[in-house]
């Protein structure tokens, strides 16, 4: 759920990164952590076991620029991959705006990649939300592998719908930001969807109120 | 996917207003406002050497950890949480179930102090919050509608 405010002239958006454990979720906050100047992003925070797991989520602020006036600022989440801490994850999917489906391209995760995009159709329509209709990315990680599957299967078996999909090594960047790129734009034709006053019937409210700026 | 929260100017500063009052009756170093998603809304005090940005999303994580364990033991919610430190202290509490209000204190405070405070402000702050949710209702309430694929395209140009 974006969050607007007409004060400060921010909009919010919530992205979140879900995946199986280990596919390269984390990694891909880090990769675009370090390649972003410091005056567009916040701390990346990671709330991680000894062993470097994802406990309950990885934070990182980003801001992208302005629209309209508006700073545009997302917020990028991961959650925990392992199949026991399914309550966190649900928790983050909470109020968000648009996700990236992070799959292991290996082989042999195959299966935990389709039963974490089952856990997130489940956890999403807890939340009222239906996966075909969020802004919503799949990214086939670790294509770097020499036992990746090939791309037609990933597809085949993670993708049926067709949404805008990426191949990318996580630990090079490659595929990282075109897939945050496009994952923010689907997040804001979203918005401009969201925000279409209904039709002619209502009259639209004028948003501005007070001193603006 | 289409709600959203909007905050205009004009329930911004009312909200403002509570929360700096709330720093100085209740003694309060910092007060800050997030929704329950993260965001930050609104903060007061001594708010300069602070990450309040990380400090927002890492509230909502707690209060909705805390939210999950209240479920499963069959509570509703835990409506206030004390963090008590060496110095400073933290009372964390919930607001019309939608916003989380947080005070950072230290002894030239107390809890009880806070609390009182606290709860005066909470009564405000839901009156405040009760007229955003019915304006985000109101259709075309955003800057947004307007927005073009070149606008969105010159975001990633750089
Ligand atoms: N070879 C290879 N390893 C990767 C790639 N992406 C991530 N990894 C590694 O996979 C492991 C798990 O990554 P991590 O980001 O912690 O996974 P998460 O559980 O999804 O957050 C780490 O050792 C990463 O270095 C990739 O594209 N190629
Ligand atoms: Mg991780």
């Amino acid at each position: 759920m974006s969050f607007i405010n007409y004060s400060s002239r921010e909009i919010n958006c919530k992205i979140v990164y879900y995946g199986p454990g280990l596919c390269g979720k984390t990694t891909n906050l880090q990769y675009v952590y370090n390649k972003t100047s410091p005056d567009a992003k916040g701390k990346m925070i990671s709330l991680a076991t000894e062993t470097e797991r994802t406990l309950f989520f990885d934070f990182l602020p980003l801001s992208l620029g302005e629209i309209r006036g508006f700073k545009t600022r997302f917020h990028l989440y991961t959650v925990p991959g392992q199949v026991f801490y399914d309550a966190s994850r649900k928790l983050i999917l909470k109020g968000v705006d648009g996700v990236v489906f992070v799959a292991d391209s290996q082989i042999e995760r195959m299966e935990a990649n389709l039963e974490s995009v089952e856990n997130l159709r489940i956890n999403l329509g807890e939340q009222g939300y239906d996966l075909d209709r969020v802004p919503y990315v799949v990214q086939y990680n670790k294509r770097d592998l020499p036992n990746a599957a090939s791309l037609d299967h990933l597809r085949r078996e993670l993708n049926p719908r067709g949404v805008p999909d990426f191949e990318a090594t996580a630990t090079t960047g490659v595929g990282v930001f075109d897939t945050l790129k496009m994952v923010a734009k689907l997040v804001l034709q979203e918005l401009r969807r969201g925000s279409e006053a209904p039709t002619a019937a209502a009259p639209s409210m004028p948003p501005r109120r007070g001193p603006v700026g | 996917m289409s709600q959203q929260t909007v905050l205009y100017e004009a329930e911004y500063e009312l909200i403002k207003k509570i929360c700096d009052r709330l720093v100085r009756e209740a003694n309060a170093k910092v007060v800050f406002l997030v929704d329950k998603n993260g965001q930050l809304i609104a903060s007061s005090g001594e708010t300069a050497h602070l990450d309040t940005t990380s400090l927002a999303s890492l509230t909502a994580g707690n209060i909705a950890a805390t939210g999950g364990i209240a479920k499963l033991i069959n509570e509703k919610e835990f409506s206030q949480i004390f963090h008590e430190g060496e110095r400073d202290n933290l009372h964390i509490s919930i607001i019309g179930q939608r916003v989380i209000l947080v005070v950072i204190f230290d002894q030239r405070s107390s809890l009880g102090l806070v609390r009182l405070r606290v709860r005066k402000a909470s009564e405000e702050l839901n009156q405040v919050f009760n007229v955003i949710s019915q304006k985000a209702e109101l259709p075309g309430a955003s800057p947004f509608a307007e927005i073009s694929d070149d606008d969105i395209d010159s975001l990633f140009s750089s």
